[in-house]
C-alpha cells in the first residue's frame, strides 16, 4: 500500500523539486508558469469543466429516466454493465470508436458528408486534435453520471413523494422543495467527480492524439518519454505536482459535498 | 433487498421510454459505426464479412497473436488484481467495522485517496518503483497487479463499504457468536454471505478497470490488452475496430454475467424450490 501509492506519490511530486544533479530547486516548478504549460492546464480545465457538466446533465436525466426500471430487471442489468463498460472499460477503444464515427472515413463524417452536403471537417480535421476529445469525453462521462448518481436518486424516500402529496403538494412542489434540495449535493458531487474524471484522464486523449499534447496528462506523457530535452523527466514531476494540487481541490471539494448528501440517506 | 411498489416520483412510461430511447439512440451511433467500419470491402464502397473473416480464418495469426498474448496477460491481472484487493480489503474493513470504529474516517481517506491521484501522477513516481521492483522480481506483466491494487482500491472500497453500511454487522456477528459460532464461520457463513453483494460488485467493478487500463501498462512498457490495440492501431485501422469490439462486447458480457450471479443467488435464496441450477 505505501509502497505502491505514496511512494510514487512523493517520488512524483518530489521530482518536480530537484534539478538533474538532485539539488533543491524551483526551477521545474517554474516551468509551470510556462505558456505552454498554462495553455496546457488552461485547455484541461475547460475540457473537463464542459464534459463534465454536459455529462452531469445528459446522466441525471437518464437517472431519471431509468428510476421506474425494476432494479433487477433486464434494463437495469443491461444498463449497468454498458455504464460500466463505457465508464471504466472503454479508454483506447472509444478512441478508435470515434475514429470509426466522426473520422475522416468515419460513418457520420461520410453520411453527412455525401448525403447532407455538410463537412463536418471543412475548417481542418479537428478528431486528433482538443476539440475532438469533446464527444469521446462526453461518450464516458454519461454512463459515469449514471453509475454514480442512479444510487442517490434511488435512495429518494418514497414516503417523502406521498407527505407531499398528503400535505396537498404536487409534482412540481415535490420535485423543486423536497427532491432537488435533497439531490444537490449528490447532483454537485458527481459533477465534481466527473471533473477529476475527464481532468486526468488518458487513454482516449493518448489514443487519439499521437502527436501534440494540448492537455497536461499528453505533456506528461511527453516529458516522460522524450529525452532528447534536458530536464525533462523533472517537468513531468512538475506537471504531476500541478495536477495533484488540482484534484486534491476537486476532491475535497467531493467529499464535503458527499457528507452532506449522505445525512439524507439513511 | 424487498420488493419495491412503484415510485411515486417516477416517470411515467411514456416519458421513461423518450428519454431513454433519444440518449440510447445518441449513444448507439459510434456502435453502429463501428460495426459499419469493419464491414467495408475496400475504398471502393460496397459491405461484406472479408475483415471478419481474414482476422478469424487466420487464427489470430500473424500480428494478432501478440492481442492473443497481452489479452491472457491482461485477464491474469484482473484475477490477481481481484484477489489480492479482497483478501486484504474484506477483513481490514469489518476489523475496522466491528472493532476500530473510529478508524474508520482514516480507512476511508486512505481507500478513495487513489481517485483523487490521476494514474499518469502515479506513473512519474511509479517509473522509479519498477525499475527498482524490476531488478528484485523481474518486468514480468504480473507486477503490474500491485500498481492496480491501488487504482482498483476505491472502487472496491466503495462496493464493500456501501453494503457494509447496509447490513446490520455487529448484530449478525454478535447473533453468531452467541449461538457458539467462531469467528471464522462467523466471517465465513454469516458475514461474507450477507457482504456478498458488495464483493461481487467489487469485483466486477475491479475487472472492468484492469482490463480497461491503459496508462501505466503503456508508460511502464508492459504488453497489456489496451497497450497491443494501440499498436496493432498503427498497422491496421479496420482490425482495430475489429478487436475493440469484440473486446467491449466481452466486457460488456462479463459484466452482464457477474451482475446476474449476484441477482441469480438473492432470486434462489428468497424462493428456494425454483434453484435447480447445473
Amino acid at each position: 500500500m505505501l509502497l505502491f501509492l505514496l511512494v510514487p506519490t512523493l517520488i512524483a511530486v518530489g521530482t518536480g523539486f530537484v534539478d538533474e544533479t538532485g539539488a533543491f530547486t524551483w526551477d521545474t516548478v517554474a516551468a509551470l508558469g510556462n505558456p505552454v504549460v498554462v495553455d496546457a492546464f488552461a485547455n484541461s480545465f475547460g475540457l473537463s469543466a464542459l464534459t463534465a457538466v454536459v455529462g452531469a446533465i445528459v446522466g441525471a436525466v437518464a437517472c431519471y429516466g431509468l428510476l421506474g426500471a425494476r432494479e433487477h430487471g433486464p434494463l437495469r442489468a443491461v444498463v449497468d454493465s454498458l455504464s460500466g463498460v463505457l465508464a471504466q472499460f472503454g479508454g483506447v477503444m472509444l478512441a478508435f470508436a470515434f475514429v470509426a464515427t466522426i473520422g475522416i472515413q468515419g460513418l457520420v463524417t461520410v453520411v453527412l458528408r455525401d448525403t447532407f452536403g455538410v463537412d463536418i471537417f471543412a475548417d481542418g480535421v479537428w478528431l486528433y486534435e482538443l476539440p475532438g476529445l469533446v464527444l469521446p469525453y462526453i461518450y464516458f462521462q454519461v454512463p459515469l453520471m449514471i453509475i454514480t448518481f442512479l444510487p442517490a436518486l434511488q435512495a429518494l424516500n418514497p414516503h417523502w413523494a406521498e407527505a407531499n402529496a398528503t400535505l396537498g403538494g404536487n409534482r412540481a412542489t415535490y420535485w423543486f422543495r423536497i427532491a432537488f434540495p435533497v439531490l444537490a449535493p449528490s447532483f454537485l458531487g458527481s459533477l465534481l467527480l466527473l471533473f477529476a474524471n475527464a481532468f486526468s484522464s488518458y487513454a482516449t486523449a493518448a489514443a487519439l492524439t499521437s502527436q501534440g499534447s494540448q492537455i497536461v496528462p499528453l505533456q506528461i506523457r511527453s516529458a516522460l518519454t522524450s529525452e532528447t530535452l534536458l530536464g525533462r523527466e523533472n517537468l513531468a514531476g512538475a506537471l504531476a505536482l500541478g495536477m495533484i494540487l488540482v484534484m486534491g481541490v476537486v476532491m475535497s471539494g467531493y467529499s464535503v459535498l458527499q457528507a452532506r448528501a449522505a445525512r439524507w440517506q439513511r | 433487498m424487498t420488493p419495491v411498489a412503484p415510485v411515486a416520483h417516477a416517470p411515467t412510461r411514456l416519458v421513461r421510454g423518450l428519454i431513454l430511447g433519444s440518449i440510447g439512440l445518441v449513444f448507439a451511433i459510434p456502435i453502429v459505426a463501428m460495426v459499419e467500419f469493419t464491414l467495408r470491402s475496400g475504398l471502393a464502397g460496397g459491405h461484406d464479412f472479408s475483415r471478419w473473416t481474414a482476422l478469424f480464418q487466420g487464427g489470430f495469426a500473424g500480428p494478432y497473436r501478440a492481442v492473443l498474448v497481452a489479452l491472457g496477460n491482461s485477464v491474469g491481472l484482473a484475477v490477481g488484481t481481484v484477489v489480492l484487493v479482497l483478501l486484504l480489503l474484506v477483513p481490514t474493513l469489518l476489523l475496522v467495522h466491528l472493532r476500530f470504529p473510529r478508524l474508520r474516517r482514516l480507512m476511508e481517506f486512505v481507500c478513495i485517496l487513489p481517485i483523487s491521484i490521476p494514474a499518469i501522477v502515479l506513473v512519474v513516481g511509479l517509473a522509479p518503483v519498477y525499475s527498482v521492483l524490476g531488478r528484485l522480481l523481474g518486468s514480468g506483466v504480473w507486477t503490474l497487479a500491485f500498481a492496480y491494487g491501488i487504482t482498483v482500491l476505491p472502487f472496491a472500497y466503495r462496493a464493500i463499504q456501501a453494503n457494509l453500511d447496509g447490513v446490520d454487522v455487529r448484530t449478525l456477528s454478535e447473533a453468531a457468536r452467541t449461538l457458539g459460532a467462531g469467528w471464522v464461520s462467523v466471517l465465513l457463513r454469516v458475514l461474507i454471505p450477507n457482504l456478498r453483494r458488495g464483493i461481487l460488485a467489487g469485483a466486477f467493478i475491479s475487472v472492468a478497470v484492469v482490463l480497461g487500463e491503459f496508462t501505466i501498462a503503456s508508460l511502464l512498457n508492459r504488453n497489456t490488452l489496451q497497450t497491443s490495440l494501440v499498436v496493432v492501431s498503427k498497422a491496421d485501422p479496420y482490425t482495430v475496430v475489429i478487436l475493440s469490439l469484440l473486446a467491449l462486447t466481452f466486457a460488456f458480457l462479463l459484466l452482464l454475467v457477474i451482475g446476474r450471479l449476484g441477482t441469480v443467488r438473492t432470486g434462489s435464496r428468497r424462493r428456494p424450490t425454483t434453484g435447480g441450477q447445473p
